[in-house]
């Protein structure tokens, strides 16, 4: 976004500036700096040896294993899924387009709770496929493949929603080409389609990371909160943070804040090569 | 007669494996896991089904996360006027960081968000500690959840309007000031209505954000059944005493709220695209 240089003619005299700017920067200090804050602060208030021995406590090494695991099948699912969408509505024109695309919308507006719930509806004892499953001897719920299944729920649309429309401004002109000039379907989309949209992928992929590493509401439903075993990080700060255990809960809280950090970091960058990538295209 | 196509043709291959894909993984993770939760009520008689719905503790819940909903989506819809007038407008120091700030709350995990939130404003906080001598207690109490959903809804407003504010198109600001209109009304007759319907859409975003929210408001509200106890919070405690009908009432209940706040943010949104122009 380029910001045309402010006009004179209908421009504010410079006490509303001052006002407005201070309003601003005091709701947001007061919002957001002040909570991020607090969040190192607290952690460090015993000290960086406490801060030390709270992450290497084996559980929460556990819970980091597990958070990785966790999101790391959930981004690859939503990955493959977000592609495969959007080359099918962005590339082609087909009847019930709108309506997919709202459908794949739809888990945004299901609150965290009700998105684990759902599957403990599905696998779990009183589920429907519950008895079958157990069974079989398979567990779902209060597991790993119900803490990978509700990540995934609650990212599902993020890969999808950043390629769709990136997909859509391009055009289908240059896969054309492509495939007139011989190159077959997989050819296409690695040499022309992938290196078009790597930074809006990439966008997608930081977004849904850091929401699947940090998912709470969702993943408590099907955790069953077994320490070591089914916690995940946001799950530990909840149980030592009930434990009155402060400084490592917020000691293992900083280290999901550190990642939210390098988040926005990361998305900057990426928002600053996509416009640089579209301004070139135009030129 | 032209004939139904349900796919224009193209060129371009890969449509069947991609969409048949794109369909089965939604179906398999989204479709018929809320379908089955939808079904499930189909277990209660319609009576017990609004018994446990319309129950006290039910309703208690709906009237606080509603009601701070709502206020939480009214502080960020004035307060996120003024930082995205800020932000496009202005000029100063800082304003790219400040900018990819905006951010945090959908970027910070909720659990860590409500500790910090409740260490701030909690009796012996860096806030909290200022306030009650004045009598004012913000964590566990009502105003603490009114805390959380403010936090977790701030950047929608400021994201929806912050593109159409830059759009106001120069000219017309310029015209309405040459004829004599004072920056004030230029304000409220030109440049409000064109941004009115991004306004009311991020408002609308906000509270359909804040009405699901769980993490960030558990540790800040006290959890008092009938009191504190946010709609989210009431179906955790109804799985956690094995009571799955009752729970599954509720949750689709707080879909069919989600649901119908999805349907009106879609108009409002297209709304606001016709009143821009459409894009």
């Amino acid at each position: 976004m380029t910001h045309p240089a402010p006009r004179s003619t209908v421009t504010d005299p410079p006490w509303v500036r001052r006002l407005l700017i201070s309003i601003a920067l005091v709701f947001l200090g007061l919002f957001l700096v002040v909570p991020l804050a607090t969040v190192f602060v607290e952690a460090l208030r015993k000290g960086v040896s406490a801060y030390g021995a709270a992450i290497r406590e084996p559980v929460a090494l556990a819970a980091i294993r597990l958070t990785v695991i966790a999101s790391f099948s959930a981004l690859a699912l939503n990955v493959i899924f977000g592609i495969a969408a959007a080359w099918a509505i962005a590339k082609f024109e087909f009847v019930g387009k709108q309506l997919l695309i709202t459908l794949i919308d739809l888990p945004f507006s299901v609150s965290p709770v009700v998105s684990g719930l759902i599957y403990v509806l599905l696998f779990g004892l009183q589920g429907w496929c519950g008895p079958w499953l157990f069974a079989h001897n398979i567990k779902i719920i209060f597991a790993v493949p119900g803490i990978i299944l509700a990540t995934t729920f609650v990212t599902f649309p993020f890969v999808a929603r950043e390629l769709i429309p990136l997909m859509h401004s391009q055009g289908t002109e240059e896969e054309q080409a492509a495939v007139s000039l011989g190159a077959n379907g997989w050819q296409t989309f690695w040499r022309v389609t992938l290196p078009n949209i790597k930074w809006g992928l990439l966008y997608g992929i930081i977004l849904c990371n850091a929401r699947a590493m940090g998912e709470f509401g969702a993943v408590s439903v099907v955790s069953g909160h077994v320490r070591g075993r089914t916690n995940t990080i946001p799950l530990h700060v909840e149980i030592l943070y009930n434990e009155y255990n402060f400084v490592a809960a917020f000691a293992v809280a900083s280290l999901l804040a550190l990642l939210t950090l390098v988040t926005l970091v990361a998305k900057a960058i990426v928002e600053w090569k996509v416009r640089q990538e579209s301004q070139s295209h135009e030129n | 007669m032209k004939s139904f196509r349900f796919k224009q043709h193209s060129v371009l291959p890969g449509f069947g494996l991609a969409l048949g894909f794109t369909v089965f993984y939604l179906s398999l993770i989204v479709l018929i896991p809320l379908s089955a939760t939808i079904l499930k009520t189909t277990a209660l008689t319609w009576t017990s089904f609004w018994h446990t719905v319309t129950s006290p503790r039910a309703m208690a819940s709906y009237r606080l996360s509603f009601g701070a909903s709502a206020i939480g989506a009214a502080i960020n819809a004035v307060f996120g006027l003024v930082v995205a007038w800020v932000l496009v407008r202005y000029r100063f120091p800082g304003r790219r960081i400040v900018d990819a700030l905006v951010d945090l709350p959908f970027a910070l995990p909720t659990a860590v968000a409500g500790i910090a939130l409740t260490a701030i404003f909690a009796g012996n906080g860096w806030i909290g500690q200022w306030l009650e001598p004045l009598g004012i207690k913000i964590a566990f109490t009502r105003l603490g959840v009114v805390v959380a959903l403010t936090f977790i809804g701030l950047p929608f407003v400021v994201r929806t309007v912050q593109p159409v504010l830059q759009d106001v198109s120069a000219e017309l600001e310029e015209a309405a000031a040459s004829l004599g209109a004072s920056r004030w009304q230029t304000f409220t007759k030109v440049i409000l209505p064109s941004v009115g319907p991004a306004l009311l859409t991020g408002f609308a975003m906000a509270f359909a954000r804040a009405i699901g929210e769980y993490g960030s408001v558990v540790f800040i509200s006290g959890n008092m059944p009938l009191k504190t106890e946010i709609t989210p919070l009431l179906i955790i405690t109804k799985l956690e005493q094995y009571d799955y009908a009752g729970a599954t009432a509720i949750a689709v209940a707080l879909l069919a709220v989600s649901f119908s706040l999805l349907l009106v943010i879609n108009l409002l949104q297209w709304w606001s695209h016709q009143r821009n122009g459409g894009v």
